[in-house]
Formats: C-alpha cells, structure tokens, sequence
C-alpha cells in the first residue's frame, strides 16, 4: 500500500485515495467542432506505460482535493506529485 | 509403552510444570515450553499425517513455521478449532488435542494409503489428463477427488474469540530476532529510532541461544552465552517495543507490513475468553530491517520422506533447546559441516549416533576432527540411496558417489537407524524481502537467490542477506547498520569473533540411486507429493517457465508454500534443462508467508460491524410498524409495510392504491443532497446537466439529467434555486457520493475559474414526501398560515418555511405523479415531522409507502430509475427524453457524445413500455425480448428492466429497453420463458395520467 504524500495534507495511506487515471488530458474548449476521431481521442485513448506515468489522484476520503502524481508503474516509486494546474516536473 | 527420549533438561522447558494434551485421541505428556512437535518426538512419536497425494506416512521434518508434514487439526470438533497448524509451532497447554489430517479411518491405518502402491498411474498432471474426458463427467469425478483429497476440516460454528486490528507506525521495524535482529533493535533503539522487533517464535535468540559450536566464540564466550547477556539488556531499552509470536505475513511497498500478533493460543481454554486471541498488526515504518534468518535444506534422494528423517538442524533443536532426542539410533546426511554440529551436540548427550553420511570427498574443519575422535564413523563421497520402514524409518542403504555425483558406484552398504538427520545447506529467508517488490540475484558460489536491489529502505542482514558465519554476520550486520541508520559506532565496533574457519561444500540437487529415476521417489514437495521424477517430466513434456513447472507438478504449492523444496525444484530444472540458476529465477513468493485465520483478517468487521450502513432519522418509526427494509447502497430503506400478515405484493397493491386515492407518505431522507453556491453556480449547472438553468427563477424547481462525458446517464434529479447563487441538488440514493466526487474533479481540474462551492448536506436533513390527492390538505393542517394555492406555491416551486419553530424547506415536486410535497427539515427533527405528518394524515388514512411502491407509482409514470432502467449504455436520446437535452447549449457535460456515430444509431436499444396481452402476467425483470419464436439463434432485441402489477390500471405494466423500440408501437414481441412464451405489445412507457392532471388535483 502506497504511502501518498497529499500536497495539502500530507503523507496518508493510499486507502485514502483514489486513482483518476492519465493526468494532462484537459478537456476540449470547443467539443463540437471536433471530428468524431479527435473527440474519441479524448473521450476513450489512455496510456498505459511500464515505466513512468503522469497520473491524477484525489484524497477522496480526506481533502478531497485533486493533485496529480508522477509513478513509475514498474515498481510503483512515485516520483513526484504536484498540485492541479501546476507543471509537470521535467523528466 | 512409549520411550521417554526427553534427555537432559532444559533452561526453555519448565519440568516442574507438567502438561497432559491429546494427539490422535490418545494422552500424552509434555512440559511447559514444548511444542506439540518436541512433546510427541520425546515421547517417541514421528509419525503424524500422511501426505496429500500418495497419503504416505509423515513424521515431523522441522522444528518451525516451514514445516510441511506435521500439519494438524487443533482441538477438533469445538468451536475453537483451526485446520492445517504447524505441529512445530503449537505450544502445548493442559488440555490441548490435536489430530492428524489427510487419513481415514487413522493416521496408522489409511485407506487412502493405496495411493502410494497406484503411484506410478499418479504423475505430474495426472487429474488434468485422466479426468478431462468427457468434459461431462466433471462433476462425478470432482465428487470423489474432493472426498479423498483435503487437508484439515473448517470449523462449522460461530468462533467464540476476538481479533483485533492496530496501525503500528515506527522509524525501525526489524524482523526476526536472532543475533541480528537483536544486534539490529539493540543499536537502532539506542541511538534514538522508535524500534519495534518481532519475532514469531515466543523466545528470543533465534538458532545463536542454543549454538553449541564449542569453536565458535564471541567475545571469548559461548555464543549462546553472549546473546543471552544481549538479550537481559535488550528487555531494559527505552525506544523499543518487542513483540514474540508474532509473525510477519506480508511486507507490502512503502513498508508497510502486515504482522500477526499471537495472544493468548497458548493459554487453557479457561485463558482464552474474553480475550483478544490474535491482533493484525498494520506497521508503517521508516526503515525495515529483515533479519528472518535462512532455513535448512533437506536432500533429494529416493525415499526421502520417512517419519524419522528429518532436518539436521531441527534434530540439534530438538536435543538443545527441547531436550529431546529424536532417534535412540542417528545418523546424519549432509553435504556441508553443520551436521556435524548435530551430530556432536547428541554425542555430548549420550545419545548414540552411529555414522555421518556426506558427500563431500573431505572437510578439515574443527568441529570435523571433533566428530572423528569421537568415534563416529564418517562415509565420504557417499549417498545414501534407499531407506527403509513403512511408518517409521528402520535403515538406510549408502553407495559411493561418483566423481561427478551423477550416479553411485560400489557394493551397497545398509545401516540400521531410526532417525536420519538431512543437511543440505541454508537457503535465506528472502520470502518478505521479495514481496516487498525487490529483486534478487542468483549467487552462483554460494547457490542461494540473495537480495540484490532493493526498491524501499531496508536491509537484510545476517543469514537472510547471505552471511552464515558469526564473524561475517557481525562485521556485515555493522556496516549496514552504520550506513542506514546513519550512525558513527555501535555496539559492535569492539566485539571478538573466533570461528570454525572451514566450511566447504558439495552442491547436488538431485542424489543418484542405483536404479533409475523412474523406480524412485525422491519427494521435492513433501506436502503435494511432488517427486523429482515429476519435475523432469514436466521439463519433457515441454515446460520451460518456473511458474508453469510449478503449477504443472504443484511443486510449492502446499500450505507450507515449497519453504523447503523450492530450490531443489530449480536446481533440478536448471541441471535437467542445461540453463544457469540465476537465468531461471524464481516463482514468486506472495503473501502470507505463513497462513493467517480468517479472524485475523476481519479484525473486529464481523456481525453488524460487517459493514457500514446508515439509517435515517425516521429508522425507529419504520421499525415500530414492522417495516420490511431493503439495502439502497448503504442505506437500510424501508421496503414495504406489511399489516395483518400480508405478503409483498399485497402490502404493495395497497399502499400503492392508497397513494393515488388519497394520501401516502414515504422516507426520502436518503436522495442525496449537495447544496451549491458561488457566483458561478449557474453556469456550473449549465454544464453538468442536459437542460438549461440560467433562467430558472428563485424559488422554482427543475428536473436534470446528468450524462458522463461519453454521453450516457449518469444520474439525475430535481434541483431547487434558493437564491441567486444558491441551490440544492438532489442525486439519487445510490449515486450521491460519486456525483459530489464527479462534480468536484470538474470544478477542480477542468473549470478552477468558476467560483462554485459544494457541500454534501445529505446527513443533515430528513426528508418526508406526501402525496396523494389529499396531501394538500394534510400540509394545510400542518403549516395552517402557509398558502397553498396553485398560484402561490404551484407544482415545481419550493417555499422556506416553519412548522412550529421548526424552519423547513418544502418543494412541490412529485415522483409519483400525484399532488406532492417533500417537506425537508434538520435531521435531528425528521422523526417528529413524520409522526406529525401521519397523525395529521389519520383522518385521510394516510399510508406509509416504502421503495417498491415508489417504483411501482413511478412505473406507471413512465418515470426512470437511475441504475434500473439504465445500465451505462443509455443516452437521454434512447430513453425517449430528448426533451430534457438542450440543443441551444453550446456545451455540457457528454453533449459532444451524442451526436458520434455510434449513440446517433437508430437500432440502438431503447426505452419503451411493454403490456401483456394477458394482463394477469407479469413479466420477470431482465427477461429476454424477441421478435421471432422459430429462429435459431434467436435475435435478442432487450429486456425488461422494471415490471409491476399496477392496482390502479389493474394490469400488468413493464418497462423495456428494446432494438430500434422507438419505432415499434403497437408491435407484438415475445418473451420467451423456461416454459411458456409471453405474447407482449410495444406501447407508450407512460401508463398512467399521460396529461398530467393529477399533480394539479
């Protein structure tokens, strides 16, 4: 079990969290002019790396706030994590 | 009748206090401090089960958790009683029993036992091959394997005792206290670090507090004699909490482990009530140190599973710590020094052993020469291949090895013994070091997998990290020490080591007997019966992979998970094969590394703390008049109330006739509730639901339907504008926390610019909803100065107002389709609104209703149901409510979806109403819908997702998702029954009041 380190709380065991999947996939301004393949895109395209991956998490059952989290999937070392609307750190 | 084999006494056993248990049904004695193992083997008793496949007699191998044969049934028959234990790690008490598993009628005598003469049919695969054809027949083949094969028995009662949880959060957590462990905590403690030791054993020291190597020294002392010293120090330091019998089951990433703390399984029954008996330890720490020690290794050779033959090591145990001898007649076979050990330390107890068997050509060391000038014959260069002795091992035969190991040359020589201690070499405990996801690495000198990279903060030292001589030990154990606690000097700086220096060694996985391979049982696996011949076989029927070899043999696949055997089953690959250990790996070790009870794992989550439920405030007053409940997520809801013995469909045709009649109330405290303000809120709700909102007036209610981003419905209910940036939303039950959860990651990831705040109000109000043509009338009684006309408080509005002093909120709103109000008040007061409610009612024989009424009223609407009529594949568009879906937005919440190709699909299911042509049947929600009866395949065009006799159509009414229904009025379909095909007709879902009228009544 992952030891999160919540960026307004700190760290929490990870039963307290929820995974949100690929992190950076912001939601098109203008939906409707997209084609049904851009919008499918978005809708339904996901990474799923062996290695490091950009992802969001919420701290469902504490804060409740969104933050995202760098992980290396391989072995689950979090590498980074970092409030909404921050920018990634650099690999 | 039995021998008394207890030797010499020991520090560890109490032999004043003297303990009377049962094994098979039979009493016997022992002593405080023994465990059921030591105490059946002084009083001569070796033979305790019998083994899974071949049921083949088996006697007690070790003398720890990696036993494999010794496996009981403790105190069978009671409501205390737990299968497959360890017999090596029972501690025994005044009336403890204990009986064999895996045999029938008895251990001595099992029918089972003609297995092992059938044995050559029973190869590797041989229930995969034998009993797949035909595939029919599984069943009648499954019936008997199952009643032969079997370990222990479950308890079939309630388990009387307690089990605890407790988070346990250190800087240091060190695993197993033997030399190292306690040099680790010792030194960890001291300089500060909140330290925790466990260790499953219930004495401290691990295999140092009984070493006996009189060449071995530390500090000029006696090792044994040095740790105890350690051991009183160690019980005086501050900083450091040492827990015994507990094991560590799990080692999780992060650090986090999972340990087992045993309480009170030692203890008289008479000690056990009341008492927690086993407590889940969940320990988060900094840094772990694993000093789980390495465990023994038997030899694979034929005929290697005799009760009698046994761990070298564990007969030096027995003999040391227990002060008992396993045998009047040892002999040892080894390929390495510490059966020499063994050997001398039975010697220096008058018991008799009459040779050492070892493959090795020589070995010069001490405790080598020692064993010589006692007299004990040495066979070097020898195997032994074949034994002998049914339930009891009477000889051995011995051959001269070759050269090379591979086969055994010579005239065969037999020696008479009872007992036969095996040495082949230490293998680390790396069992918790792996599941914590690090890696090891093959050491192809030493012929042990050793942690190699470690993916937390943690060390293996001592025996588990590759170091098997004390000196080694010491010097390892203090740089590592050193480098992770980031410390400058220890304890161990100043300490003196004098060792035994030689230690060679001959490694060969698999012994050679003088007939062929197919003649022997050389066991790998002692619980499942896995030979070496297996393995090969499995090698010559094409497996390659470890994983596969052991699911193909069940080599480690045993409660005891292979401890023993594992690396013999790899040796045995990789020399079959022609490949390199370390290019094999290994299967991977998961959790629990010894098993845990179910008790355990619950903790204290069992009866009504199972799971969390939640009740409404108006819960007592459903309970009083005998509701019947159903689970809505966690809530419990009252379902119907049944009066004077009625049965479902009866209390639910009454109150649902009631309701349209007249006047009946239900408990809507549960629909989720989230109050939104801010600036922003308007546009916020523009966005999350179908409809437009930025008009609706203060004061005034409208339905919504939120869709996911991929179109389909997500959930839905009536919002109500307070103020100008104020509202509050209603979910439905179920889906209130993931609409609050889904609301908030857009309003933070999406859409951080919108000043909207949300808050979860559900818990804080409780909610009545009247209705029924009379409701007016009833709320008239109620609040006598509110005004309820159709012009000041018209259906879809909502007024703040007071009963009394109680401040509440009613909404005009209607579920049912009739006249309704749902009038919401603090939480605290929902009882006293609702007695109210049905005292001002009486008059108008108000009926309570519950929620199968409310489907059915809603039913006859037309009205959905979130999650009933909808599964997640359903756009507003297939339910017939375009309406609701704005087409002048330029944007919400799942708008883009549809208009894909996919959801704009005129043959996708749809939502329509189904009536029986015979209006008495009722249609089975989830029954099947076809258009044909005479095809083969049958197309199926959907299925019914709600059905109801409805009282006041007095017919049967459903709802359907329905192929293209849209388009499909007036059509007859067919649903077809295990006996019986049902003729029904497409028709409109609204079955009831289509103009609405009567929410105006």
């Amino acid at each position: 079990m992952f030891l999160i380190n919540c960026p307004y709380c700190g760290e929490r065991d990870q039963q307290e969290f929820k995974a949100g999947g690929e992190a950076h996939i912001e939601r098109p301004k203008q939906p409707t002019e997209l084609s049904d393949d851009e919008w499918a895109e978005y809708l339904f395209m996901r990474k799923n790396i062996k290695g490091v991956q950009f992802e969001r998490w919420n701290h469902a059952h504490g804060c409740r706030k969104w933050f995202n989290m760098v992980r290396d999937t391989s072995n689950d070392e979090i590498k980074a994590i970092y409030k909404m609307g921050e920018k990634p750190p650099a690999q | 009748m039995t021998k008394n084999l207890r030797v010499k006494s020991s520090e560890y056993i109490d032999e004043t206090n003297r303990i009377s248990f049962k094994f098979n049904g039979k009493t016997y004695h022992g002593f405080k401090g023994d465990t059921l193992a030591s105490a059946l083997l002084a009083n001569d008793v070796h033979l305790v089960g019998r083994s899974f496949k071949y049921h083949r007699p088996r006697g007690i191998m070790t003398s720890g958790s990696e036993e494999p044969n010794a496996i009981v049934q403790v105190n069978p028959g009671t409501n205390r009683t737990e299968p497959n234990v360890r017999a090596t790690e029972v501690e025994i008490y005044e009336g403890l029993e204990a009986s064999s598993q895996n045999c029938w009628p008895s251990v001595e005598f099992d029918i089972g036992g003609i297995n092992n003469f059938l044995s050559p049919f029973f190869p590797a695969g041989f229930y995969y091959k034998t009993f797949m054809w035909p595939a029919s027949f599984w069943e009648k083949y499954e019936f008997f394997i199952r009643h032969s094969a079997g370990l222990g028995k479950s308890p079939t009662t309630t388990d009387p005792d307690i089990y605890d949880h407790r988070n346990v959060h250190c800087d240091v957590l060190v695993v197993g206290a033997g030399i190292s462990g306690i040099m680790a905590a010792k030194n960890a403690a001291k300089n500060n670090f909140k330290t925790l030791l466990v260790e499953e054993k219930n004495e401290l020291g691990g295999s140092t507090i009984y070493e006996n190597n009189e060449f071995n020294k530390i500090d000029s002392k006696a090792p044994s004699e040095w740790l105890k010293k350690e051991i009183e120090e160690l019980k005086t330091i501050k900083n450091l909490e040492i827990k015994t019998r507990t094991s560590v089951a799990a080692y999780h990433q992060y650090n986090y482990l999972l340990a087992r703390e045993n309480l009170t399984d030692h203890l008289e029954a008479k000690d056990k009530t009341n008492k927690i008996r086993q407590r889940l330890l969940k320990i988060r720490a900094k840094k772990v140190i694993l000093a789980t020690g390495a465990l023994e290794r038997p030899l694979i050779f034929n005929n290697n599973d005799r009760p009698g033959i046994m761990l070298s090591s564990a007969i030096k145990k027995y003999s040391e710590f227990y002060g008992v001898a396993c045998g009047s007649k040892n002999v040892f076979f080894t390929n390495n020094d510490s059966a020499y050990e063994s050997a001398i330390s039975l010697y220096n107890k008058g018991i008799n052993v009459e040779a050492i068997i070892d493959i090795r050509e020589q070995s010069e060391s001490k405790i080598v020469k020692k064993v010589k000038e006692a007299g004990i014959k040495i066979y070097w260069s020898h195997s032994i291949v074949d034994t002998t002795g049914y339930k009891r091992l009477n000889s051995i035969s011995i051959m001269k090895l070759s050269n090379d190991g591979t086969s055994v040359t010579g005239s065969k020589i037999s020696i008479s013994c009872d007992c036969l201690g095996v040495a082949g070499g230490w293998t680390p405990a790396v069992h918790l070091y792996t599941q914590s996801g690090s890696k090891l690495k093959f050491d192809e000198e030493k012929k042990v997998f050793l942690p190699n990279q470690n993916t937390s903060e943690q060390i293996s030292v001592g025996s588990c990290g590759g170091d098997f001589k004390i000196d080694e030990i010491i010097k390892n154990l203090n740089q590592k020490l050193k480098d992770t606690l980031n410390i400058n000097e220890t304890d161990l700086d100043s300490i003196k080591v004098e060792i035994d220096q030689e230690n060679s060694k001959r490694n060969i996985w698999l012994l050679p007997s003088d007939k062929p391979i197919g003649k022997t049982k050389p066991f790998v696996d002692y619980q499942n019966d896995a030979t070496a011949k297996d393995i090969k076989l499995a090698l010559r029927e094409g497996f390659r992979s470890i994983e596969h070899v052991k699911r193909y043999t069940t080599t480690g696949m045993g409660t005891d998970q292979g401890k023993l055997g594992n690396m013999h089953a790899l040796g045995i690959i990789a020399d079959t094969a022609g490949v390199k250990m370390g290019e094999l790996g290994t299967t991977t070790f998961r959790p629990p590394y010894t098993p845990l009870t179910f008790g355990t794992i619950v903790g204290r989550n069992v009866g009504k703390f199972f799971d969390i439920f939640r009740r409404t405030p108006m819960n007592d007053w459903h309970v009083e008049n005998k509701a019947e409940f159903e689970n809505v997520g966690q809530w419990k809801r009252a379902w119907y109330y049944p009066i004077n013995g009625e049965t479902m469909h009866q209390a639910v045709q009454r109150e649902s006739k009631a309701a349209r009649e007249s006047a009946g109330i239900l408990d809507a405290s549960t629909l989720g509730k989230i109050d939104i303000q801010g600036s922003d809120a308007s546009e916020f709700l523009n966005r999350v639901y179908t409809n437009a909102w930025s008009k609706l007036a203060i004061g005034k209610c409208r339905y919504g339907l939120m869709l996911n981003e991929d179109g389909m419905v997500y959930d839905d209910g009536v919002t109500t504008r307070l103020g100008e940036n104020h509202y509050i939303m209603t979910t439905t039950t179920g889906g209130a926390a993931n609409v609050l959860g889904k609301l908030e990651d857009y309003l933070q990831t999406e859409w951080p610019e919108l000043d909207v705040y949300l808050t979860s109000v559900t818990d804080h109000y409780a909610t009545a909803s009247l209705c029924g043509p009379n409701s007016k009338k009833i709320l008239k009684k109620i609040i006598p100065d509110l005004d309820l006309s159709d012009e000041n408080f018209p259906h879809m509005s909502f007024k703040e107002t007071k009963i009394g002093n109680i401040q509440c909120r009613i909404m005009r709103i209607s579920f049912t389709g009739e006249h309704s109000y749902e009038i919401n008040v603090q939480a605290s007061y929902g009882k006293d609104l609702w007695e109210k409610c049905i005292e001002a009612g009486k008059e108008f024989n108000i009926t309570p209703y519950g929620t199968e009424t409310m489907h059915l009223l809603r039913a006859e609407k037309g009205f959905i149901i979130v999650g009933q009529d909808t599964d997640g594949t359903m756009t507003p568009i297939d339910l017939q409510m375009d309406w609701i879906v704005s087409k002048k937005k330029y944007d919400f919440i799942g708008k883009r979806s549809l208009y894909r190709s996919d959801t704009m699909r005129e043959d996708r299911k749809q939502l329509v109403g189904l009536l029986t042509d015979d209006p008495n049947i009722v249609l089975e929600e989830g029954a099947q819908i076809v258009s044909e009866l005479n095809q083969s395949p049958v197309e199926m065009l959907g299925h019914v997702t709600s059905s109801y006799f409805s009282p006041n159509l007095k017919k049967s009414i459903a709802l359907a998702v329905v192929r293209g229904g849209k388009d499909m009025m007036g059509k007859k379909l067919f649903v077809p029954m295990e006996n019986k095909n049902i003729n029904v007709t497409v028709a409109n879902p609204v079955f009831y009041d289509e103009k609405n009228e009567r929410l105006n009544a």
